[in-house]
């Protein structure tokens, strides 16, 4: 009943909204600043998340170079971190766990979370679902500002005086609650916690308007499961958002009460810089659970709207349907409901009841048949397609490649027998960079380039996309490649200086301190190549060819809009939908797509 | 500052030139009429060769890593369960690589065999039941395979540790490692983190340790009595901050008092002697091969992990909780020398969780003993009992064993007298 109410409110909201579009003039705050369109916010959520990007991306660099030349003096570690940090050109130790800290910080939820999903789901699902708007324009609008807001913090968290949070991106108390134990367990930690409520605040604004959107404003025809897989992949992150965020937020704000109100939540029998401690029966594993509950369904947080957009892209410049459109919905489904019970595999090792590791481990390894699933679906797309290599393609494709070679190294740390071993090693690093990082940066990417046209009505060059395609891929496995071989060699992660090695075990320090060096300098090619797409990126929003309406010949509803934005999307009537999305190369039709607003022909049968 | 303005200069001249070549190729483009989004034969057929020659050269550089560093860095494992994890690994690697060569082989040379070619039609297949539910029962029964070697080897090495097996306790703090052995009863003593003080750093539970406790907390030199003293004078001039910090820990060190003299009347003598004979061992954990051991981890401030490479062992320390793991190192340091044929090869214990500044620094150098090795010193060791260094009785490390009975009965008697 609610949703039908809603649905009518809806379509009469929007055709008010668009007999209002030929009056009303809009003015530069309300059309660029506090903008309510999703068009917009969308572009404001991109751009903030590149700048973090390419903050966060500097910071690796900054650790990277003291990990490859452990103690050397660096004239690049001084000239952004000065005498402070980087005393001598030599990076202070706290610092290191600020900068990993940071870099992970940001890259997980400012980057894939905040950007990847606020990107493209502000963008594609209005367009994709033929929708004036969100549903919430205000709301929407809202999730960008605390966003923005979030951002503002963690950046200043970077220039406390007793600098930004030092106990890993997952922040495990009692060295995060204790600013006795490590410097950055300070001011800057207590703006760590205060900038992720404030996110976690904007991620439940948005995803709320995602949900009730994909629900409630679907255009006539556009039944579940006529829709493209991008709109169910972000429709499926934002139940996880919804479900797994706020357990985020009250591991926070207990963390936060232990800090400010001194509260025993995560904290007992501890002694610190000389200074016993009254707390007593609180539980730092308690912390993990509650922060895994959110940190593992995160993963696909990140990794589902980059997997949506790559079946798109892949689809259209295959010019072949998606092959399997409803296992597809239905492993992304699997992924999304399992991602809710396998959090503890990340605490095989922190004394956890063996026997609970044990379900753990099961729950854990059958993601691997959705996964692989997908993987052979995604193939199968490819295989007699006829492939039309845009930049957008070429991410797509590497993402499928990275989602492999990530996810078979995670049937190892899922075994709790394996994980003993490799717990908390390189090797970790390098799987959830290869599986989560690397994936979900190719799927933005993918993303970027394809919809660029959409964004900004211009094409982005294809010759850099080429270049800058070729050196991320390289650079991307020259990175986390070798680095599983350091944690196979029981490298622990954030360690500053693995030099220490050299006095008990040659073999073992020869393999890390060689592989660091050349992770290093991957690392740093790696970056070069990402300001080709940042010129490219600001060079084509400018004076990039102007793109015609449907320049991938794609079926989507997005490409029925004009190239020049309005508000409410369509000048007139919203589109019907007939068909679902992926008819292309159909037999019997003389052209290799057949957008979804065409009705079925004569005796043409459904896929 | 000079070479900062060259680079500045250096970046800005660059950023210039690119923005002319593009306005070359902006013009080009113009002068050609071509089309940014209509993706040439060309370019296409470029990047379809490339896919095969960068699948070809990523499988070349993976085979390169493994055959040259696979197992370089890991060396042999110490403990029978560590081979046998080993196994397991191989086993894990040996599927998942070829699940890796399988896919991303297909997904490469699909890239580069599908590539558009003018005039031909893709191939419209939208769906294969058959097909699907091949690749959803065979990845389940390989990863059923998985599962269930990788439970049965996770059950046996965390099962309960033998009852005869040999306790040792390893304390955490930033950023170093104390191993506490349970010596002859080998049974660790009780310990509360109350007690504390510079001579019971790791807060062994005893009646004197109680007492000292107490003492050091009401008449130490920053204890209660002295807090009070301070605050109390009225001649003092102090910084509001300071006083506030002071009557801080007041409160602090009153509540904390408070539970120590409860501790004391609840305290049971009889459980004493389990903690006045354990021997504390700092620097280098020694231990004996081929001897099952039951390592009991604490914590005094944050989380730290126990990770022992070469044992394929691993467990967090959690403050507030005692974790378990078990494991018979069964290769003494010696003979693993000779395999490696590295005379400075050690075993560790190294810190795997983030714990401050000085984490990477947080290691226990392990030294495995032969049997008779380990026996000499370990009897060495006798008389550095934790009773001992409480008390500050003499500890020569090179005593006979009669020499070492004598002073045990003189010890004894001491106790005698403690009691009463």
């Amino acid at each position: 009943m609610g949703a039908v109410a809603h649905d009518a409110h809806g379509h009469h909201d929007s055709h008010a909204h668009h007999d209002d579009h030929g009056h009303h003039e809009e003015n530069f705050v309300s059309k660029y600043i506090f903008s309510q369109d999703h068009k917009m916010i969308s572009k404001q959520f991109l751009m903030t998340a590149i700048f973090m990007g390419f903050l966060a991306m500097l910071l690796s660099i900054l650790f990277r170079i003291q990990l490859a030349w452990p103690g050397e003096s660096s004239n690049f570690l001084s000239f952004f971190l000065g005498e402070t940090w980087a005393p001598g050109g030599i990076l202070k130790e706290d610092m290191y766990l600020g900068l990993v800290t940071i870099h992970g910080t940001i890259m997980v939820f400012f980057l894939l979370t905040g950007g990847l999903s606020g990107t493209f789901s502000n963008l594609l699902i209005p367009l994709q679902l033929g929708a004036r708007d969100m549903a919430s324009g205000f709301l929407n609008m809202l999730s960008y500002w605390f966003f923005f807001l979030s951002t503002i913090i963690m950046l200043v968290s970077l220039f406390v005086e007793s600098g930004p949070a030092m106990a890993g991106w997952t922040v495990y108390p009692p060295l995060s609650a204790l600013p006795q134990a490590v410097s950055g367990s300070g001011t800057g930690m207590t703006l760590w916690l205060v900038s992720m409520s404030i996110f976690i605040v904007s991620s439940l604004l948005g995803s709320l308007n995602y949900i009730v959107t994909v629900l409630n404003l679907r255009t006539k025809g556009m039944s579940m499961t006529k829709m493209p897989l991008t709109i169910w992949a972000f429709f499926i992150t934002a139940v996880l958002g919804v479900l797994s965020f706020p357990v985020l937020l009250s591991a926070a704000l207990l963390l936060l009460m232990d800090r400010l109100a001194g509260t025993s939540f995560y904290l007992s029998d501890i002694i610190v810089g000389g200074e016993m401690l009254t707390n007593h029966g609180g539980s730092p594993i308690l912390y993990q659970h509650l922060f895994w509950f959110l940190g593992h369904p995160e993963v696909y947080i990140v990794l589902l709207p980059a997997l949506g957009l790559s079946s798109e892209i892949i689809s259209t410049n295959s010019r072949k349907p998606i092959f399997g459109y409803r296992a597809m919905i239905g492993s992304m489904l699997a992924i999304g409901f399992l991602s809710f019970i396998v959090w503890a595999h990340h605490m095989f090792i922190t004394g956890m009841n063996p026997f609970l590791g044990s379900v753990f481990v099961f729950t854990t390894l059958l993601i691997a048949i959705p996964s692989a699933v997908k993987v052979f679906n995604y193939l199968t797309t490819l295989w007699k397609g006829s492939i039309v290599y845009t930049p957008a393609m070429l991410f797509a494709i590497g993402l499928v490649s990275t989602f492999i070679t990530g996810g078979v190294t995670g049937i190892i740390l899922a075994d709790a027998a394996l994980d003993i071993a490799v717990h908390d090693t390189m090797f970790v690093v390098a799987h959830f960079h290869v599986v989560m990082g690397l994936s979900a940066v190719f799927g933005m990417f993918a993303g970027v380039y394809h919809w660029f046209p959409k964004m900004y009505g211009r094409v982005m060059n294809n010759r850099l996309g080429y270049i800058h395609f070729w050196l991320t891929i390289i650079s991307g496995y020259g990175v986390f490649f070798p680095m599983h071989f350091v944690g196979i060699s029981g490298a622990p992660r954030r360690y500053y200086d693995y030099s220490v090695y050299g006095e008990f075990d040659t073999d073992a320090f020869n393999v890390i301190m060689d592989l660091n060096v050349i992770i290093t300098i991957f690392a740093i090619i790696g970056s070069f190549a990402q300001l080709l797409f940042l010129f490219n990126f600001f060079y084509s929003i400018f004076r990039g060819p102007k793109a015609p309406q449907n320049p991938w010949n794609g079926t989507t509803l997005e490409w029925t809009t004009p190239v020049e934005h309005i508000h409410g999307n369509w000048p007139g009537e919203l589109p019907t939908v007939h068909r679902w999305p992926y008819d292309y190369s159909k037999p019997g039709s003389d052209v290799d797509f057949i957008p979804q607003t065409t009705p079925m022909a004569e005796g043409e049968e459904e896929h | 500052m000079g070479t900062k303005l060259i680079i500045l200069l250096v970046i800005v001249l660059g950023a210039i030139a690119i923005a002319q070549l593009a306005r070359v190729y902006e013009l080009s483009n113009k002068l050609l009429d071509r089309k940014e989004h209509e993706i040439s034969n060309r370019d296409n057929i470029i990047n379809a060769r490339l896919m095969l020659l960068f699948g070809i050269l990523f499988f070349v550089g993976v085979i390169y890593l493994f055959v040259h560093y696979g197992w370089a860095g890991r060396g042999d494992a110490a403990t029978p369960h560590g081979r046998e994890l080993d196994w397991l690994m191989n086993i894990n690697l040996i599927i998942i690589t070829a699940i890796f060569f399988l896919t991303n082989g297909l997904l490469f040379y699909f890239g580069y065999k599908h590539v558009k070619k003018p005039g031909v039609k893709a191939l419209y297949y939208p769906h294969n039941n058959k097909l699907e539910l091949l690749w959803t029962v065979v990845p389940a029964i390989v990863l059923a395979v998985i599962i269930i070697l990788g439970l049965r080897s996770w059950n046996s090495i965390t099962g309960d540790a033998d009852k005869e097996a040999i306790r040792l306790e390893l304390f955490s703090k930033q950023f170093d490692w104390t191993a506490r052995y349970a010596g002859l009863d080998n049974q660790l003593g009780n310990f509360d983190y109350k007690l504390t003080t510079d001579k019971n750093e790791l807060a062994l539970l005893t009646t004197n340790t109680i007492d000292s406790a107490i003492f050091v907390m009401q008449s130490g030199p920053s204890g209660i009595d002295s807090l009070e003293a301070k605050l109390n004078n009225r001649k003092l001039v102090m910084v509001p901050e300071d006083r506030e910090k002071m009557e801080t820990d007041l409160s602090r060190k009153t509540r904390l008092i408070r539970l120590l003299h409860q501790m004391k009347a609840r305290h049971n003598a009889k459980l004493d002697a389990a903690a006045w004979d354990d021997i504390i061992q700092k620097d280098t954990l020694y231990l004996c091969t081929n001897k099952e051991y039951e390592m009991n981890f604490r914590s005094k401030d944050v989380i730290h992990s126990a990770h022992f490479p070469y044992f394929r062992a691993q467990m967090n320390t959690v403050p507030g909780l005692t974790t378990r793991f078990k494991f018979t190192p069964d290769v003494t340091t010696k003979q693993m020398r000779d395999r490696m044929g590295d005379p400075k090869f050690n075993y560790v214990l190294l810190c795997n969780k983030i714990c401050g500044g000085s984490h990477y620094k947080m290691k226990m150098i392990v030294v495995v003993l032969g049997e008779k090795e380990y026996k000499k010193w370990y009897e060495a060791k006798q008389l550095a009992t934790f009773k001992n260094s409480f008390f500050g009785a003499p500890v020569t490390e090179t005593v006979t064993p009669a020499a070492a009975s004598d002073t045990l009965a003189v010890m004894a008697d001491t106790l005698t007298l403690v009691k009463k």
